[in-house]
């Protein structure tokens, strides 16, 4: 009967590709039906998007409802659709009309509020990178989402305002908000980093200072050996000290990592400095190099990235890295 | 009768008249064979058309139409079929409608009508 679309981006990874969620409202016994590889988190959005829609004011059609996420041989997880797949659906219904253009990157409550994703970061970089600067998200998004150069964000806390700007009726629309919401930590996550320790501070040690600057210069591997309380973990842990600020391609690049790694924690600056890695000596091989099950996530080696990953006690190890040492990446 | 029989006829009633409205002839109501009911029969530019009628009071208990389930609409399919063969018409261009009527007590009824939901 009638068809519109919206965009949104799916991860994979790091890497975000740009996905257009197709809907479809047609003759027949209402249905939802949800095409294109989506896993279990993004089945779920179906009921989710019932809901906010009805709880804002404006319900999806009685219709047969058919979305469409194109590639549809890509494989799309996560939440973060569900606001496209929404937008979508009302205006195949031609509820709303949203602007041509517009990625849209939020999870959505059955109240209608729109609620943050992790990896919002590399999803708004893939959008500008793709030619679609404009990116809508929700509002704990914004700053994360604005680190990005070049993204032009708008963010919401609720579905009706989304609706609101998209030309629905507002005497149909309801603002139900969550006022007992658990509050997001807003300490940000590089406050909880410790502040990088000085060469400085070394009495002595003139061969051990003179290896870690050459290694900081060079960007080389640096193996310690020696008995204990020589000094390996503290002249180690003062690498990270000797090395330059990052620069904005790279830090970009940490941050959009550390995205991932942070769970939804909101994001508020680009990482600066280079981080400093140090897993625990029995870590597994994943705690080490990421993985999980269908997501990826990010392990210490690649929190690491640009910065310094340090295993101590190497020679307990039992992962294979027990060979590996200092290093920087 | 109680009361949900009573709301369907009255849903049929409806849906007859608003059927004829909408240039449909009614062929048959209520017919029944040893597979089960079909609530209309009707026909339109040559085309038989087994309309199935759901009628509610209020939306508490989800939209009428959602009540009628995958293997209810292959019934229907196998309904409309049938009284094809028993009444020598062609059985390979039917189609299936649903009637979903809101009957809230003291308001005008709304009735939304799916065609072809069988396809």
């Amino acid at each position: 009967m009638s068809l519109a679309r919206t965009l949104g981006i799916g991860l994979t990874g790091l890497n975000g590709q740009l996905i257009e969620v197709e809907a479809d409202v047609g003759n027949g016994i209402p249905a939802f039906i949800l095409l294109g590889l989506p896993d279990a988190a993004l089945n779920e959005s179906r009921e989710r998007i019932r809901s906010a829609a009805r709880n804002s004011g404006i319900p999806l059609p009685n219709r047969r409802l058919t979305v469409n996420l194109t590639p549809a041989t890509l494989h799309k997880r996560g939440s973060g659709f569900d606001l496209a797949i929404l937008l979508a659906a009302l205006a195949a219904d031609r509820s709303i009309t949203p602007a041509p253009g517009v990625v849209y990157v939020a999870e959505l409550g059955l109240d209608g509020s729109l609620r943050p994703i992790s990896g919002v970061l590399p999803a708004v970089m893939a959008a500008v990178r793709d030619g679609y600067p404009n990116v809508v998200v929700a509002a704990q998004n914004q700053s994360e989402a604005e680190l990005v150069a070049g993204a032009s964000v708008r963010s919401y806390a609720h579905l009706s305002q989304v609706l609101a700007d998209c030309g629905a009726n507002p005497l149909e629309l309801q603002y139900r908000a969550r006022h007992d919401s658990p509050a997001r930590t807003t300490a940000g996550w590089s406050a909880t980093r410790s502040p990088a320790l000085d060469l400085s501070e070394v009495v002595g040690q003139t061969q051990g200072r003179y290896a870690l600057e050459v290694a900081a210069v060079g960007g080389h591997h640096l193996l310690f050996t020696g008995p204990p309380g020589a000094g390996k973990t503290m002249l180690a842990q003062r690498l990270p000290g000797l090395l330059p600020d990052l620069d904005d391609a790279q830090a970009l690049e940490t941050t959009a990592v550390h995205s991932l790694a942070a769970g939804g924690r909101p994001i508020t600056s680009l990482l600066r400095r280079p981080p400093f890695e140090s897993p625990h000596h029995s870590a597994s091989m994943v705690a080490l190099i990421g993985g999980g099950s269908g997501v990826p996530r990010p392990g210490a080696a690649s929190r690491a990235h640009r910065g310094v990953l340090f295993l101590d006690e190497a020679r307990i190890r039992q992962t294979p890295f027990n060979v590996s040492t200092v290093e920087k990446t | 009768m109680n009361h949900n029989q009573e709301l369907g006829a009255a849903g049929e009633e409806l849906a007859a008249v608003y059927l004829t409205g909408a240039g449909y002839t009614v062929l048959e109501r209520n017919w029944r064979c040893n597979i089960g009911e079909l609530d209309i029969v009707a026909e339109t530019d040559g085309q038989v058309v087994g309309v199935e009628v759901k009628t509610r009071s209020s939306l508490g208990f989800g939209h009428p139409a959602e009540a009628v389930n995958p293997q209810k609409l292959r019934r229907l399919s196998r309904l409309v079929r049938q009284w094809c063969v028993t009444h020598r018409r062609n059985p390979h261009t039917v189609r299936v409608d649903v009637l979903a009527i809101l009957m809230a007590p003291g308001r005008e009824p709304s009735i939304e009508h799916l065609i072809g939901v069988d396809s």
